[in-house]
């Protein structure tokens, strides 16, 4: 019985927790190539909005989520273009993704409110579920193939950032992008692709919550989890394979939140999943810039040719 | 001396500089028609002041800048360089002054960083084999798997310089390499670059350390403002002359007054302090300055210095211990309380001290806003504040001497004038200096040298930390050596000999006197 209720807390978790670990993923490479993304509720949006018309106009709800993917990138060019280009602010750049991706995506998105898509992603079948080892059905009921392949993506994106030559690079940049320049790295196309990376990863997490999660469209549907996955990003020590644990801590804080309303008021256990993180966050950030754990050297600051530092 | 210009004149060419120019906008030509060559297998030494143009002309030559005339030749055919890549391809290294290393990685992995041909998985790991050789041969000791930043300033070099071996540079560039070495570090480089001679490989030595030149080039191109005044063997001409081309004038060395108080201004005991990464920094550290007197703390950068002098002023909490000015006790008192009771501050870093985006007035105003006469209540008498300004401008020589420009845009040597004049004004009892000439070209020591030792013929104490030995050896009436929290050593002189310099030398790589 208890193991059950853990097991369904957990089920609960994987599903809220994906888009928010898919968007964590992005945003931990972008950070670890000395650039800071706080658009990621606009790149999320826009992902979910794109995804969910295409899904809905050609009812197949995979190249929705491709869709998403592709525009949630080629969102996040913006941001590039304005931080690694023109050397922009980041801050400023990035909170303004975000105001110009949410209000694209409400404002496009009104003849969408309210539309449920009827051809939502497949969740796992009581065939494949029925095959899994004790348990682990009750873990997946309700899953789907993106909650098993973002965590197949945390694993390989840690592999590649920490034990492979590319993801060398992609670190050093984020610490010191003149060594970089003066060891012949392409600093700009390496943050390029790191930005984008981070784009599309926000645009697969925006469409996870609109076509698998919530198979309908309205607005402000991302719930601000593109925050919350830049607090995750420190919370992970900038280490994709901390960020799984992360992101579900949070899913299952927004599950709790829903099936404790009987004994505790709503107000307090919605405010939960928002409040923890700033809690979290001040105890791992404290440890984090004090003992330099994961912190890029130089997260924010664009990188200028024949400028120190 | 024939020898030696013969054993040069017949070596053959490998880099040859044909009238480089290079302008920065608006109107500030870097190089000027830059000339020389550099000959195979020889250490040739670049010399000049702080804007002499040397590291401008290298950064051109490994591609950094690109020129706005010229030509380079390297062995016989022009290059066009206009990457870091592309001088790498063409066998050129570089260690930068200010290292180009990533702290948080290892050894290893700064070293194969950007290296096109290395494994794609596990990178680091599999290249271990082939830089343990190459420390082996040219006798650079560094684990390969050690983190950058548990290394000191030495090792960090001897990092660059492998990382240079291992692209198999046979040009390589030294950016004032010798400034954060102790002597005996300076000796490894030395004999490193001797064995690097040795195998056929050619050094160009940036420096504005005369005898280094005397010691390790072969030859040795002196430049100025942009030009370069000659190039000749070191064997050919004197010090002094060397001084003269450099400067373009007589350089006149103040001497610090030697007669001292018995009061003491400035006393520590058993003084404990934490470093930013919580690692214990000063471990119960005694120390006194007496009136008049100019202490100066040797040691390598990382020793406990930084928290020493931010104990003193108030920056840093004292975890054990206590400090007095005089016969009052400062322990953990507020900076601004520590300040008014006759404590001058001069820091290592210079944003540290300055605002770069507020005006010269309002940077020399940042001690003395808050009292009179500049301060009538809420508000600031900026009429006062202006001609004290002036004042201090035209005392203290700061140029261009414009009250209301952004400190920023002042030269490093001004930018330390405003932070000396508004720190001296306060008349300290006390002034705490830290590296108050790092990066500062031979005038521009002169100047801070020549007002410290007004400091001190007014009767203020004054510690001075610094990484560069020679200036301690110059200014010190004591010297303290500081090792890992400790202090290790201590002398007091009234001349400095070379045996004295050698004995501080080894103290500050942890050899106990």
């Amino acid at each position: 019985m208890v193991l059950e209720l853990i097991l369904g807390t957990l089920n609960r978790a994987l599903a809220y927790g994906t888009p928010l670990l898919l968007a964590t993923l992005g945003e931990i490479y972008v950070e670890r190539a000395g650039v800071l993304n706080l658009g990621i509720e606009g790149m999320m949006m826009i992902g979910a909005f794109s995804s969910f018309v295409v899904a809905y106009a050609t009812s197949n709800p995979w190249l929705g989520i491709v869709v998403g993917a592709i525009v949630g990138g080629l969102f996040s060019l913006i941001h590039a273009f304005s931080s690694i280009t023109l050397r922009a602010n980041q801050t400023v750049s990035g909170l303004a993704l975000t105001m110009l991706g949410t209000g694209i995506a409400e404002t496009l998105g009104r003849s969408w409110e309210g539309k449920v898509l009827t051809s939502p992603i497949k969740s796992f079948s009581g065939d494949f579920l029925s095959s899994l080892p004790g348990g682990l059905d009750l873990l997946f009921k309700d899953s789907n193939l993106l909650v098993v392949v973002s965590i197949i993506l945390a694993l390989v994106m840690w592999f590649f950032l920490f034990k492979t030559k590319p993801g060398l690079f992609l670190r050093s940049c984020g610490e010191n992008p003149s060594a970089c320049d003066a060891l012949g790295i392409n600093v700009w196309k390496v943050r390029y692709l790191a930005v984008l990376w981070g784009g599309i990863m926000a645009g697969l997490g925006g469409a996870y919550i609109s076509i698998a999660y919530r198979p309908t469209w309205s607005s402000g549907m991302t719930q601000g989890m593109g925050w919350l996955a830049v607090a995750l990003t420190i919370f992970s020590f900038w280490n994709p394979i901390y960020a799984p644990l992360g992101a579900y801590l949070f899913g299952a804080l927004f599950h709790l939140a829903f099936r404790l309303q009987v004994f505790v008021a709503p107000e307090f256990l919605n405010s939960l999943p928002y409040l923890f993180p700033v809690i979290a966050l001040v105890f791992v950030s404290r440890l984090a810039f004090r003992k330099k754990i994961g912190v890029p050297g130089s997260l924010g600051k664009p990188y200028e040719r024949g400028k120190s530092g | 001396m024939l020898d030696a210009e013969n054993s040069w004149e017949q070596k053959p060419v490998e880099v040859a500089f044909r009238s480089i120019t290079k302008r920065f906008p608006p109107d500030i030509l870097a190089n000027d028609r830059v000339s020389f060559e550099v000959k195979k297998g020889t250490v040739h030494a670049l010399l000049g002041e702080n804007g002499a143009g040397k590291t401008t002309l290298m950064n051109i030559f490994y591609g950094l800048f690109s020129p706005d005339g010229g030509e380079i030749i390297i062995q016989g055919k022009p290059v066009k360089i206009s990457s870091p890549r592309e001088a790498i391809n063409l066998g050129i290294g570089m260690v930068h002054q200010h290292f180009k290393l990533i702290p948080t990685h290892t050894v290893a992995e700064n070293i194969i960083l950007g290296l096109m041909s290395t494994s794609f998985f596990f990178p680091a790991e599999k290249s271990e084999a082939e830089i343990r050789a190459l420390s082996e041969k040219y006798g650079l000791k560094v684990d390969p798997r050690a983190r950058v930043w548990q290394l000191s300033a030495g090792e960090k070099q001897k990092v660059e310089i492998l990382k240079a071996l291992y692209r198999k540079a046979s040009i390589l560039i030294l950016d004032e390499p010798t400034s954060v070495l102790t002597p005996q570090e300076a000796e490894e480089l030395f004999a490193t670059l001797r064995a690097m001679k040795e195998e056929g490989k050619t050094c160009i030595f940036i420096t504005h350390k005369l005898n280094e030149v005397k010691e390790i080039a072969d030859a040795v191109t002196v430049m100025r403002k942009g030009r370069v005044v000659s190039t000749i063997l070191p064997s050919q001409v004197s010090l002094e002359e060397l001084a003269r081309m450099t400067v373009g004038k007589e350089v006149v060395s103040v001497v610090p007054r030697k007669t001292l108080s018995n009061r003491i201004v400035l006393q520590l005991q058993d003084v404990s302090a934490m470093g930013d990464r919580d690692f214990p920094a000063l471990l119960n550290l005694s120390l006194s300055v007496r009136e008049g007197e100019i202490v100066g703390v040797a040691g390598i950068a990382g020793n406990g210095q930084k928290e020493l002098a931010e104990v003193i002023v108030g920056l840093r909490e004292v975890t054990g211990g206590r400090i007095f000015l005089e016969d009052k006790e400062i322990t953990n008192l507020l900076p601004r309380d520590i300040a008014s009771l006759g404590v001058a501050y001069i820091p290592e870093e210079r944003n540290l001290g300055l605002v770069g985006e507020m005006s010269v007035a309002e940077n020399l105003l940042l001690r003395g806003y808050y009292q009179p006469p500049f301060s009538q209540g809420f508000w600031v008498d900026w009429e006062k504040a202006e001609a004290y300004s002036e004042k201090l401008i035209s005392h203290y020589q700061i140029n261009p001497p414009l009250s209301d420009i952004p400190v920023r845009l002042l030269s490093g040597g001004n930018r330390q004038r405003v932070i000396i004049a508004r720190e001296l004004e306060q008349k300290p009892k006390l002034v705490v200096a830290s590296n108050p000439t790092a990066g500062l070209d031979v005038s521009g020591v002169e100047a801070i040298h020549k007002l410290l030792i007004q400091a001190q013929e007014k009767g203020a104490g004054i510690l001075l930390i610094s990484g560069d030995l020679d200036e301690l050896l110059k200014l010190s009436n004591r010297i303290v050596i500081m090792f890992k929290g400790e202090i290790v050593g201590e002398k007091e002189k009234e001349h400095w000999t070379e045996e004295d310099r050698r004995e501080i030398g080894l103290g500050m790589g942890g050899v106990k006197g």
